[in-house]
């Protein structure tokens, strides 16, 4: 039973990183009908963001200039992650997608594609092939609570992660501009001409699903101290999956499916041999998807595609 | 050719009209002369191409048309240039003006016997240039017959995402799927190999038994295309995109997971046996089949699948045995060219079969243009000769390929040639030029 509460505090903590990352997503289909293919990248992005962030202020609290804790830095980091990593995603938006506002839905995918291929690569031009390590900003402390350990790296990334799920979901739910996201998603064509702004809901989608995706970057590194330039393909790309799986534009089913994704390749990992664990998640994933082809919360509409 | 004029005259009055003058005897030039002067230019290069390319201060021929001499030693651009000129634009264009009106005699007699006689002309004239161009280096070789390869794969997909308009993540498992089915058959049957034991044939048997294992590998592609195509009866367009990426990480992961393939380390030893005829023959016939399939009944069905479903079936169209065949059709000729990878590169491991992979293949299809046979072939010559010549700014390429590409998408959304019907007897019959 340990063995069993062990892997789900485990689980938690890697599906609440799927699960903010899939937010953006998710997020992005649900109001604009789009992939946005370069979300993985995006998530790299922020996550070398907060590396850099990180390693400036522990510099300058080092020497002196700022008299920082570490625990003050870590949320200045996620902060500062966050609000420039939006910037990134409104750059994204703005370079590739918003041209393509009106082409054949796919032709946007390609464009994301291609973006995202460019944020890799320029990142392996700029910093070089080698991984980078993410500074410790919090030492780990472990508590036992009925022979299940707990680390408080663990406990702030869940807590921290669903607090901000729940602050996105009042967002959506209560502003005026969650309403204008929501209704965006409800009618693509006709909620424009009641003067909601189409190129700024755009955005602020792209620039809120790109600050998520930051936080999970950072917490990424807190956790597993390891940066590499291709971590936007192979984790980010499992959240997009996750992303679908919840829904289309569905918050409450991205986190969720999240949080299931995590569930499923933490428990393959550790009852299977850990080679088995991409084959056994996506076998479960296409599943699903065959069983209940718009995801846990998605309507079964027709999506035509605009070709 | 009526293009170039076309464009041209929209730019200034005199330079339209100089251009349209120098333009005006290859607007009726036949394809068989353009050929004619290719075959001259590659034969000049044979025998004088060292000793010119040593003239212009290079130290030996430019593989790809000197581009990665100039990305590596800027100076050699005005050599390169030269060669390029001397080499190949004179002698076709002049050869091309000359033989003008023997080639339209030419092809004009060649249409009066059974038609298939002047394609064969062409085809081999075609193969002759390729043969000769490839023969000045290994490197050229590897290239023409990755390009005639990446044709096949841009039309397989261009059926499923062109034609019926599904956008599909899973080509690079249909492709891995056939790469390791023809590679175990040869290896099996013709390799003393570690994984399988000692051969059980002689080799000498070979060339007859590698197309029955490209079909066999084509096969199972085609039967891993039944995962994909049953759910696609229930769901379309965003859902199946992701049913696909699926599938294609489900096929790299088993491959991994297989011990007796070799798993993550791969698979090598395949014989040598896809050499320039062989791929160029399978390429020759996939662009016939493919082409064929989509301007039968069944490919405007596609059509009309992808335009409306409902109204599709309304009008008799069966949408499952459609898109059933759709993607059993793609799958199999994924299968063929993941076959002749494996052959040409002579190693094949789960590694390659990613993203990365998935990237390039809908970057040649979207690059040259959707639904259309002509922008996929295209779009793989263009986009692989693209991605060899710049191979001297290594990393950088990667953001000089995605940028040309997004440009493309924003101002041809579907691509360089998109919506073309191809008509081989329009390619090849003479060019009258009209009576006055």
């Amino acid at each position: 039973m340990t063995f069993f509460f062990q892997n789900v505090i485990n689980a938690l903590q890697w599906g609440s990183l799927y699960a903010l990352i899939a937010l953006g997503y998710s997020m992005v289909y649900g109001v604009l009908l789009l992939f946005n293919f370069a979300h993985g990248d995006v998530f790299m992005v922020g996550a070398y963001i907060g590396f850099f962030i990180a390693t400036g202020l522990l510099a300058l609290s080092s020497s002196g200039v700022l008299v920082l804790s570490n625990t003050m830095i870590l949320v200045l980091t996620i902060l500062f992650a966050m609000l420039l990593n939006s910037f990134v995603g409104i750059l994204v938006e703005r370079v590739g997608y918003r041209p393509l506002r009106n082409a054949p839905r796919a032709s946007a995918a390609i464009t994301g594609l291609m973006i995202g291929i460019i944020l890799e690569t320029s990142n392996l031009a700029l910093l070089g092939a080698s991984r980078l390590s993410f500074p410790e900003l919090i030492t780990t402390s472990t508590y036992e609570v009925a022979g299940v350990v707990l680390t408080n790296k663990k406990i702030v990334i869940v807590v921290v992660s669903l607090l901000l799920m729940i602050a996105l979901h009042q967002f959506v739910q209560r502003s005026k501009w969650g309403m204008a996201m929501r209704a965006m998603a409800f009618d693509f064509a006709v909620v424009p001409l009641m003067g909601v702004p189409l190129n700024a809901i755009a955005a602020l989608t792209f620039g809120l699903g790109s600050a998520l995706a930051a936080a999970a970057g950072v917490f990424y590194g807190t956790a597993y101290p390891v940066l590499d330039p291709y971590m936007g393909i192979t984790f980010g790309w499992k959240a997009f999956v996750a992303a679908i799986l919840g829904g289309r534009g569905s918050i409450l089913g991205a986190a969720l499916a999240g949080f299931l994704l995590g569930f499923i390749e933490i428990f393959v990992a550790t009852i299977f041999p850990s080679t088995l664990r991409d084959l056994i998640a996506y076998s479960i994933i296409l599943a699903i998807l065959v069983y209940r082809p718009h995801g846990f919360f998605g309507e079964a509409h027709t999506a035509q595609l605009r070709l | 050719m009526t293009k170039i004029s076309g464009n041209s005259s929209k730019t200034g009055a005199g330079i339209a009209q100089l251009f349209s003058r120098v333009l005006q005897p290859y607007k009726y030039t036949p394809i068989i002369s353009w050929l004619l002067g290719g075959l001259v230019a590659v034969i000049i290069e044979q025998f004088v191409g060292l000793s010119l390319a040593r003239a212009l201060g290079m130290y030996k021929i430019p593989a790809l048309f000197g581009i990665l001499f100039i990305l590596d030693k800027p100076l050699l651009f005005t050599g390169a240039l030269l060669y390029n000129i001397l080499i190949y634009v004179i002698p076709i264009t002049v050869v091309a003006r000359l033989t003008k009106f023997l080639g339209n005699r030419l092809a004009a007699w060649l249409l009066t016997i059974p038609h298939i006689v002047s394609i064969v002309v062409h085809l081999g004239l075609l193969y002759t240039i390729l043969h000769i161009w490839s023969e000045v280096s290994d490197y050229r070789l590897l290239v023409a017959r990755l390009i005639l390869i990446a044709i096949i794969v841009t039309l397989s997909l261009n059926v499923i995402n062109g034609y019926m308009g599904e956008f599909s993540c899973s080509h690079p498992g249909f492709i891995a799927l056939g790469a390791y089915a023809t590679s175990v058959f040869t290896i099996v049957l013709f390799v003393d190999d570690n994984l399988f034991g000692p051969a059980l044939l002689p080799i000498s048997f070979g060339f007859l038994f590698f197309p029955i294992g490209l079909i066999i590998g084509g096969f199972v592609a085609a039967l891993g295309a039944i995962i994909v195509a049953v759910p696609s009866f229930r769901t379309r367009g965003d859902y199946l995109a992701i049913i696909s990426l699926a599938f294609m990480f489900i096929v790299k992961s088993l491959l991994e997971n297989l011990e007796w393939v070799g798993g993550p380390r791969g698979m090598g030893s395949q014989p040598d046996w896809a050499n320039l005829p062989t791929v160029f023959f399978w390429a020759v016939i996939a662009v016939w089949v493919i082409n064929n399939f989509v301007k039968s009944t069944l490919g405007k069905a596609l059509n009309a699948v992808r335009d409306d479903e409902t109204a599709a079936s309304a009008m008799t169209v069966d949408t499952r045995k459609t898109k059933m065949t759709a993607f059993l059709f793609g799958a199999f000729w994924a299968g063929i060219a993941g076959g002749l990878f494996a052959h040409v590169i002579r190693y094949v491991n789960p590694g390659t079969f990613g993203l990365t992979m998935l990237a390039e293949d809908l970057a040649m299809v979207y690059f040259g243009g959707l639904n259309s046979v002509v922008g996929s072939i295209v779009g793989a010559v263009s986009i692989n000769l693209l991605s060899e010549a710049l191979r001297p700014l290594e990393i950088y390429k990667w953001i000089v390929i995605p940028l040309m590409l997004i440009l493309v998408m924003v101002f041809r959304p579907t691509g360089l040639i998109s919506f073309r019907e191809f008509d081989v007897m329009k390619l090849i019959e003479p060019k009258q030029e009209p009576k006055e």
